[in-house]
């Protein structure tokens, strides 16, 4: 579904991403764990498109198409989710007007028909149930006011709207206590699907508690240092980012493919 | 501190002639006014109040004075129906008053309504105070207010309003001024007398519009006089074609515990000027103005907002946006003034500004002088560009760029028409917003 090859990337003239290479296949969930300045959020967003990102080298390709060549939107109507680290709050711009906006701005982009406000509501209305996430907050203007726990939540509510294909989480984890981080991973959980792959970034284990990854890279430096399953996150924990560094020397990496 | 007299756009609406009342004061006082523009010729950007909205262009067209054949122009009633407003309704066309498009039968009890042009063939006496003078509020002083002047000597027509003592006219009453194509460059004028009694209340729609893009000047003065405990919902939509040029000057004066709550809509028009005064002279009387200002392409829209304080614990709200783009630029001078003696008054202002291109600009300016004791004031102003962060935020979920603009832009306004009573008519306002935004 993914492939990401070589990848270089500058922001404000800085090389953040200096050769990174993944692969992610559908039904798959990636952790992208890494140290803080490691590129991270870079990553997350030039795959959804931020402008003050430039690619210098490498390529990403989605579904056979090259993703860098596409808009922001029409990687989103393509299936491509950013739940951001940070939400922006948007005064004035109602939570509900916002969410149908932006889905039947991505069904006409694939040459569907745009959903009426009844089929609205009963979607929303199921997928309310799923995020356990109270009406109230479709009611008032986006993210405005709502506390850190909320915007992530509002962040998976509106994936599950959604429905992409390949969903980024952000650090959707930071800032978040131990029930608002439960309920956002149970969110996640009831999104997984064969057809729909995840890239968690964080900087934590704790999320990768609750929602099982099928593969963890860790990204130091702008590259994949190590590839591995569940059990790299654990080692991580155990032994910090500064003792995996340590095992892999800058040049003696393996460029993280897997699958 | 004034151009030459000579400029063309002097020189013709000089030549146009005086309509003729026959009645004795207000002929004399017709010719007086125009002696006086013409003494003063228009104001320069020396003029502090005229400072960012230059005449040049407009001071070297000449315009022919009134339609000859205004009573007989078509114009199609869709062009200004609106949704909730269906009251009473008074249509003037290059400033003639058309009974054919105009509804002034069975008027509700309590509500007196009639052009100018019929009024002054009744009883004048109860226009003799307003019709003396160029405008009830504010004073006039030479050259800035040359337009008071050229309307006061060349108005012939306008609304004639008056609410009874405690009556209530819930329908609104709307108030069309339509420019219409002529076989030439038009100048028209037009003067409303607006009077609500005591305890009575009233909703008023104030509406421009044309029916082609023809260059017109129009000039408008309106006094509106709210006596103790009236109470007046105001709501001016200003949406007429590329090629108006439109001075207005609209003066309140509020007296005790009366209270005004006004929303303007500037969205068309060439050169738009509107100098808005309140004068609140009676205790615990209230102002509040929202208004949005809009211009695209080369327009120019300049709102002039002075407000007085004048007595005790009296209270002023407003809430002004404007959004830029294109070449356009917009003006926006919110002055307040706290009288000696207006203690405890209460007076907030808020100018938010959004450039939406690189060529467009704004100038605002608030204003806040205080004189009197326990006062309480606030005022702000700002001039920003769309939040990029909030741009890919809305992208990043699907939304195409110029959709997300318009979204971002209409919430930036949405706080101007939230308290708008009239939903069916906040609904079409906002709609109208949301029109007006790049595509």
């Amino acid at each position: 579904m993914l492939k990401i090859e070589n990848l270089h990337a500058r922001v404000e003239g800085k090389e953040i991403l200096k050769g990174l290479s993944l692969s992610v296949n559908a039904g798959e969930v990636h952790a992208i764990m890494g140290p803080n300045g490691a590129g991270k959020s870079t990553l997350g967003h030039v795959l959804s498109g931020r402008d003050g990102y430039e690619v210098t080298a490498g390529t990403v390709t989605y579904n056979g198409i090259d993703l860098l060549a596409l808009d922001p939107e029409a990687r989103a109507a393509a299936g491509v989710f950013l739940a951001f680290q940070y939400p922006v709050e948007i005064p004035g711009v109602n939570n509900t007007y916002f969410l149908r906006a932006a889905l039947n701005a991505q069904r006409k982009q694939r040459g569907e028909k745009e959903l009426d406000s009844m089929a609205f509501l009963k979607l929303v209305r199921e997928k309310l149930k799923v995020m356990q996430i109270s009406d109230e907050l479709l009611h008032r203007a986006v993210n405005e006011g709502f506390s850190g726990g909320e915007k992530k939540r509002n962040e998976i509510f509106q994936m599950a709207v959604l429905e992409p294909q390949l969903a980024i989480l952000d650090e959707t984890d930071s800032g978040l206590d131990i029930d608002a981080l439960k309920q956002v991973a149970q969110g996640v959980n009831t999104l997984r699907s064969p057809q729909r792959a995840f890239l968690m970034i964080t900087h934590y284990q704790r999320l990768l508690d609750y929602v099982v990854p099928d593969f963890v890279h860790v990204l130091a430096d702008g590259r994949i240092v190590e590839s591995g399953d569940k059990s790299l996150a654990l080692k991580l924990e155990e032994h910090g980012y500064t003792g995996l560094a340590a095992s892999h020397p800058a040049g003696s990496h393996r460029a993280g493919a897997v699958a | 501190m004034s151009q030459p007299a000579s400029l063309p756009l002097v020189t013709s609406l000089l030549d146009a002639p005086l309509p003729a009342s026959g009645i004795a004061w207000l002929d004399a006082s017709r010719r007086e006014n125009r002696a006086a523009f013409a003494a003063s010729g228009l104001p320069d950007t020396r003029v502090e109040a005229w400072k960012y909205t230059a005449l040049r262009g407009l001071g070297q067209r000449s315009f022919a004075g009134g339609d000859a054949a205004a009573a007989t122009r078509v114009v199609d009633a869709a062009t200004f129906a609106l949704p909730g407003v269906d009251g009473p309704r008074l249509v003037f066309v290059n400033g003639v008053f058309r009974a054919d498009l105009s509804a002034l039968a069975a008027l509700p009890r309590g509500l007196s309504l009639q052009p100018l042009s019929q009024a002054l063939r009744g009883d004048v006496e109860p226009l003799r105070f307003a019709l003396s003078r160029p405008a009830l509020v504010g004073h006039v002083r030479e050259a800035g207010d040359a337009f008071a002047r050229i309307n006061a000597a060349s108005a012939g027509d306008g609304m004639v309003l008056r609410v009874a003592a405690h009556a209530t006219i819930s329908a609104p009453v709307h108030l069309i001024f339509v420019g219409a194509a002529a076989e030439a460059e038009l100048a028209w004028h037009a003067r409303n007398v607006i009077e609500l009694g005591e305890g009575a209340s009233l909703s008023l729609v104030e509406h421009y519009v044309s029916s082609g893009e023809q260059a017109q000047l129009a000039t408008l003065v309106s006094d509106i006089e709210l006596h103790e405990g009236a109470q007046l919902h105001h709501t001016v939509l200003q949406n007429a074609a590329i090629g108006a040029n439109l001075i207005r000057r609209s003066g309140l004066r509020l007296r005790t515990r009366a209270q005004a709550l006004l929303h303007v809509l500037e969205l068309g028009g060439a050169l738009v000027r509107h100098d808005l005064q309140a004068e609140l002279v009676g205790d615990h009387a209230q102002f509040h103005t929202r208004g949005v200002f809009m211009p695209h392409g080369r327009q120019h829209t300049d709102t002039q907002l002075a407000i007085r304080h004048q007595a005790l614990d009296t209270t002023s709200t407003s809430t002004w946006r404007g959004v830029a783009n294109d070449r356009a630029r917009g003006v926006f001078r919110g002055a307040i003034v706290v009288a000696p003696g207006a203690d405890g008054s209460d007076a907030s202002l808020n100018n938010k500004n959004l450039l939406l291109s690189p060529t467009a600009e704004i100038d605002t300016k608030p204003e806040l002088e205080i004189y009197a004791d326990e006062v309480k004031a606030a005022h702000g102003a700002t001039v920003g560009q769309l939040d990029e962060r909030s741009l890919f935020y809305l992208r990043s979920r699907g939304i195409p760029l110029a959709e997300a603009r318009a979204l971002l832009t209409a919430a930036f306004c949405r706080a101007v028409l939230d308290d708008l009573p009239n939903a069916a008519l906040r609904e079409h306002l906002s709609g109208l917003l949301i029109a007006q935004l790049p595509a």
